[in-house]
């Protein structure tokens, strides 16, 4: 195997540095050695050249390697849905290099011994794996986790994902013991006492269908309390998957008056609506549940105007165990990985985000909210990217998911771009097979 | 004519000449009931399943005796709920009771959207016997055939439901329904019973029970579950008789031809006073006459000879 590789002719773009030229990049030793503009390279770059291996992303997009700072691996405790593996393989196939898994496995991830088992899987998985720590005791809301020895083992944040932290006090000093840990706080924001039994968004088509709803209002009044308490502490909240209009609002306020307070949305929230749901498909079934086209909206406004700064997948294998079921009792959540950059770059499409704006949300913007040393292409960096074909097009295949479980509303759905190529400290972990 | 269709999984997907051929058929098959054989060849040798997930004694005797009328073999399958909760999916009871070949699954589920996902996974006929709070078809057409068997016609009426629309399967059906036939359908009841964009179904909303039932023809007044009380839903039930139950003195502003319906069972005292529920303008025992034979026409219409001779 040589030990240089140059990824030539390709349109090179890094928003982190502003960078969007067709460049070379040299990578040497699983960094990138340099990055020269095609057109006043004169290095030889031909195959033969001894030690140097050669990839033609002529016509191509290369990006840093995408960041997914919210998905389940379901590891362990539930690895018939995904395993840190299999996720990781699919994260690769979607153009990520860098993935954070959530802490709701069996057992939680809630003291060193499981972050540790963790971490000792993604020592083999093919894309760098950081796993998110939970922030109380099993998800029980009552008393905090050792977040200092977590994070030692390898947490780089905190997080109840999938169960909000409905005791205010407990949020209070979650927050201001992890300021002072140095690591986020990720909140689901959902006041359980407005969410009751419901399964979908409260509107004209919950009632149409008969089934119970949730108001924005449970999102948004639980959002703005943990602003409130952000606010006061001084501490890192990144609020997880928001879905609402009043969601993105608080948010924005909160960043005009500097409290300490990030934000992801989810690809499904900005490409789907509750319409979704008709005919009781539960793939279109996730928690938060998709909203109305004015959600959508202003989802997409706040991503535009970085208010919500990053895309993160909340990737959330199910088995038809699961979904094949009743819609009130099936699992929330959708495999989002390998769809998720197609389905970004359809805004792009449709002139309401620009390819910039786009690709920082999915590398710098993720990684500078937990504080991650990737999602750039610099001298020195890792070699961590991401080749793409934006002009292809392609279907949505069951068959074709590297993800173990395959609960997506996509299939069958057509996508424009798609991942070619991801390499991870130099290694190609993915090539397209079609 | 026949019906598009080959199941019945709500109102919404009929069209107001599906319903009217479906009210038209019934009153035929009423005849039948009033026999002495209460019984006709019609459907020997088809086997229809009634497959209920939640209990019923009304629905599904009445589904029972329609499809017993029709000569066909009526099997019941009472299933509890935590027998499902155990692992087996939806679509893996779908297919095995279709691997026994019946022509036609009649279902309950407290789940809205079960029916349709059975559809999904089998070939015969599903009709919809309730799904939690979204339809109940054979509900809404036996409420319309007694309507209009009384009235002799559903456009131009005035139809007040009044109750707890929000967890109504009966309430969607019929104002769908009852709208599609071109009456005018108000609802009313406490605002945390009217759920919202209830208006896209094709109804408007009223403040209060008096403004609801203002010249109104038919009057349907809905079973409240008496465990909404204490819940966030309702403070209590005697407050609700008060402001929503109906008694002599609504009434009044009723039309002086009024009808008044109700799905059954009956709470008396609280939606609906014992004297107007055994009162001359009550259709209530008409309404279960006419339940067998809307069952019996919506049998014939999907199992029987027409639609596939049609096809």
């Amino acid at each position: 195997m040589a030990n240089r590789l140059v990824i030539k002719n390709g349109r090179v773009l890094d928003p982190s540095t502003g960078l969007d030229e067709v460049s070379n990049i040299y990578i040497m030793g699983g960094r990138v050695a340099s990055i020269k503009a095609s057109a006043s390279d004169d290095s030889p770059l031909e195959e033969g050249v001894e030690g140097l291996d050669i990839i033609d992303a002529t016509g191509k997009l290369v990006t840093p390697g995408l960041v997914d700072i919210h998905t389940h691996l379901r590891e362990p405790g539930f690895e018939y849905k995904e395993t840190v593996q299999s996720g990781s393989q699919a994260a690769a196939a979607g153009g990520f290099t860098t993935i954070l898994c959530m802490a709701n496995t069996e057992p939680v991830n809630d003291n060193q011994s499981v972050t540790r088992y963790i971490t000792n899987k993604a020592e083999s998985a093919p894309v760098h794996v950081y796993p998110i720590g939970a922030v109380s005791v099993g998800l029980k809301g009552k008393c905090l986790t050792e977040m200092g020895e977590l994070k030692e083992a390898g947490c780089v944040a905190f997080s109840d994902d999938g169960m909000p932290v409905q005791d205010s006090g407990l949020m209070r000093r979650a927050l201001e013991y992890s300021a002072g840990v140095g690591a986020a706080v990720i909140t689901h924001a959902e006041e359980p006492e407005l969410v009751r039994d419901g399964v979908m968004n409260e509107g004209a088509v919950s009632t149409r269908l008969g089934l119970p709803g949730i108001p924005n209002a449970a999102e948004d009044s639980m959002i703005a309390r943990d602003i409130m308490l952000a606010e006061l502490t001084g501490g890192h909240l990144h609020v997880a998957h928001v879905s609402t209009r009043g969601g993105v609002e608080l948010v924005r306020a909160a960043r005009t008056r500097g409290v300490n307070v990030t934000a992801e949305v989810a690809p499904h929230h900005i490409t789907l609506t509750d319409s979704s749901v008709e005919g009781y498909d539960t793939d279109a079934k996730m928690n938060p549940p998709l909203r109305s086209s004015a959600d959508v909206d202003a989802l997409i406004d706040g991503l535009a105007d970085g208010t919500i700064g990053s895309v993160a997948t909340d990737h959330a294998p199910h088995s038809v165990i699961e979904k094949d079921v009743e819609f009130a009792t099936a699992a929330n959540g959708i495999i989002g990985l390998e769809t998720a950059f197609s389905l970004v770059y359809g805004l792009v499409l449709d002139g309401k985000l620009t390819l910039a704006r786009a690709v920082e949300a999915m590398t710098a913007s993720p990684a500078k909210a937990i504080g991650l040393n990737c999602g750039f292409l610099r001298v020195g960096g890792p070699a961590d990217i991401a080749i793409i074909d934006l002009g292809a097009e392609w279907t949505v295949e069951a068959d074709k998911i590297v993800s173990k479980s395959k609960n997506s509303p996509y299939i069958g759905a057509k996508m424009k771009a798609r991942v070619e190529r991801t390499i991870v400290g130099g290694k190609t972990v993915f090539t397209l097979s079609e | 004519m026949s019906l598009t269709n080959k199941n019945l999984l709500g109102i919404e997907s009929l069209s107001a000449e599906e319903i009217l051929l479906i009210l038209d058929t019934a009153e035929n098959f009423k005849e039948v009931s009033a026999r002495e054989i209460k019984k006709v060849p019609t459907l020997r040798g088809k086997t229809i399943i009634n497959l209920f997930y939640e209990p019923s004694t009304r629905t599904r005797t009445s589904f029972e005796i329609a499809a017993k009328r029709m000569s066909a073999d009526a099997i019941n399958i009472s299933v509890s709920a935590s027998s499902t909760v155990k692992g087996e999916t939806i679509k893996d009871t779908a297919r095995n009771l279709e691997a026994m070949k019946p022509d036609c699954i009649v279902v309950r589920h407290a789940s809205a959207g079960t029916p349709d996902m059975l559809a999904k996974y089998v070939d015969c006929t599903v009709i919809n016997a309730g799904d939690g709070a979204h339809e109940h078809p054979s509900q809404a057409l036996l409420d319309l055939m007694t309507v209009k068997e009384c009235k002799g016609h559903i456009d131009g009426l005035k139809v007040a439901i009044i109750g707890d629309i929000t967890h109504s399967r009966v309430a969607r059906s019929n104002i769908i329904g009852f709208s599609k036939l071109g009456a005018s359908v108000v609802v009313t009841g406490p605002r945390t019973l009217i759920p919202v964009g209830i208006e896209e179904l094709g109804c408007t909303v009223a403040k209060d029970t008096v403004s609801a039932i203002k010249g109104a023809d038919v009057i349907m007044m809905l079973r409240i579950q008496l465990e909404r009380q204490g819940d966030s839903f309702l403070p209590s039930l005697r407050e609700y008789a008060t402001l929503w139950g109906l008694d002599k003195d609504k009434l009044k502003a009723a039309a002086d031809d009024v009808v008044i319906l109700h799905p059954g069972p009956i709470n008396r005292g609280v939606e609906i006073s014992s004297d107007v529920a055994d009162g001359e303008y009550s259709l209530i025992l008409e309404q279960v006459t006419n339940g067998v034979a809307v069952r019996m026409a919506l049998f014939y219409l999907l199992l029987g000879g027409p639609r596939e001779s049609s096809e």
